[in-house]
């Protein structure tokens, strides 16, 4: 049976870790391919580089930072952050992603995803989104790291993605990140309900039991966390170790 | 020498990576002479069959595979294990390599499964062979693939389940076969690749 995935996030700047909080006071931090592999002695599923930079030097640090970590460690590596064309596609595979996610860029452009998925196809298409509660019982998607209100609907907004061929979805709910109370269990579950491809669940851990209430109450396939690991609050180790008391299954 | 044969597709630097870092010599190659003078070969893939095998036939490099995989330990991975196989289904009917007898068909897992399988999932053992050399049942490796290999079960060292049986790992003779990907399975990924490199 195919496990549920532990997913530590490192938030890199010009080619360093930050942690932010509601993309707001970043504060420079470590190495990241340092971080990406004590990540993977914990026993991460998988890893995601998310370039908060967006200038071309800033890229090019993040590319770096991608080929050192692909010569040290051996499990998925996910990177995302001003991803805008398939040439931004093919680099970082080539650097040695794994799978490239999109945000943004997907929403001003989303045959972006249709294309990338053609060319290097759906397992290594993860589109991001930011959305967040309208007032009105539904959810909205946003852009610019939630700047950009894009007045559209979550549930139109997912299924698209999906039948444009994307092979996965990460899913932040902005009502919940940066809270550490919990992940978004009703967004996620809206989403899961609307789309047959993973999705992971981002934006509010906090506890240890956070991330097996999202897996139990929701057919999320994995969780995702950047600053209870960044801050060593929890380890990957703590957390499966829960999870399999839980008797959700993790490798 | 390791040669990690380069047809145009696939992943080959988290092979050639993997490789490096254990501290085999490795090389990707194309030529012919690098595909007959090396003690190993690995055939990496990512992709679709019908592509890939073009890509093989155009380099050349068919004949050569199949008379030097059975002369030496040799390793194809997720499509490179597919293309090991007679046949396969994959937009269409391609013919294979023809080392291991069986077919590659899109998967139909039982229950609401998502197709592609991709994540982590577990190996169950079944004719154990020397890839698996200090590993253990249940170990957990990576996968991510749509279509999978259906063959004789004389040929399959382990299977994992995804809404029903999926050949995970063949063997037959010096030709080994691993629908996960081992450079990307964390230590264990990397326990098999020593096991292959030390045949």
């Amino acid at each position: 049976m195919l496990a549920k995935r532990i997913i530590p996030c490192l938030d890199v700047r010009n080619g360093k870790v930050v942690k932010g909080v509601n993309f707001e006071g970043i504060r420079d931090v470590g190495d990241p391919v340092e971080y990406a592999e004590e990540y993977n002695r914990q026993g991460a599923d998988e890893i995601v580089f998310y370039d908060i930079t967006a200038s071309a030097e800033g890229r090019g640090l993040m590319l770096d930072v991608v080929r050192e970590t692909a010569k040290r460690v051996f499990v998925p590596l996910c990177v995302g952050g001003g991803i805008g064309s398939i040439n931004d596609f093919r680099e970082t595979l080539r650097a040695g992603a794994d799978k490239v996610s999109v945000n943004s860029q997907a929403l001003t452009n989303p045959d972006l995803i249709s294309e990338a998925a053609k060319i290097f196809g759906s397992q290594c298409v993860v589109v991001g989104i930011d959305a967040k509660r309208d007032g009105n019982g539904g959810y909205t998607v946003y852009r610019n790291g939630g700047r950009i209100n894009m007045n559209l609907e979550l549930g139109e907004w997912v299924k698209e993605i999906e039948e444009r061929g994307a092979g996965e979805i990460c899913l932040n709910s902005m009502d919940a990140d940066g809270t550490r109370e919990g992940f978004d269990i009703e967004m996620l579950d809206y989403v899961c309900s609307k789309v047959n491809i993973p999705v992971i669940a981002s934006g509010g851990a906090g506890k240890l039991e956070h991330f097996s209430n999202a897996l139990i109450q929701t057919d999320c396939s994995a969780v995702l966390a950047a600053s209870l690991f960044h801050f060593k609050e929890l380890t990957i180790e703590q957390v499966k170790s829960d999870c399999r008391k839980n008797g959700i299954l993790v490798r | 020498m390791i040669t990690i044969i380069d047809y145009g597709a696939g992943n080959l630097f988290s092979v050639h990576n993997a490789l490096e870092y254990l501290g085999y010599e490795n090389k990707i190659s194309c030529e012919p002479e690098d595909i007959i003078g090396a003690d190993r070969l690995i055939l990496p893939g990512v992709g679709a069959f019908g592509d890939a095998m073009d890509k093989l036939k155009k380099a050349g490099l068919v004949d050569i595979i199949k008379q030097e995989a059975i002369k030496k330990p040799f390793l194809g991975i997720c499509l490179g294990m597919q293309m090991l196989f007679e046949k396969s289904y994959e937009f269409g009917e391609y013919e294979g390599l023809g080392l291991i007898p069986g077919e590659v068909k899109l998967m139909e897992p039982e229950g609401n499964l998502v197709i592609p399988q991709m994540g982590w999932n577990s190996l169950e053992y079944n004719h154990r062979c020397a890839i698996l050399k200090d590993i253990d049942n249940g170990t957990y490796v990576y996968f991510v693939h749509s279509y999978a290999a259906k063959c004789p079960d004389e040929f399959v060292s382990a299977y994992s389940n995804y809404g029903g049986k999926v050949t995970a790992l063949v063997n037959k003779g010096t030709v080994y076969g691993a629908q996960f990907h081992p450079e990307k399975s964390g230590e264990i990924g990397l326990q098999m690749l020593k096991n292959f490199a030390e045949l």
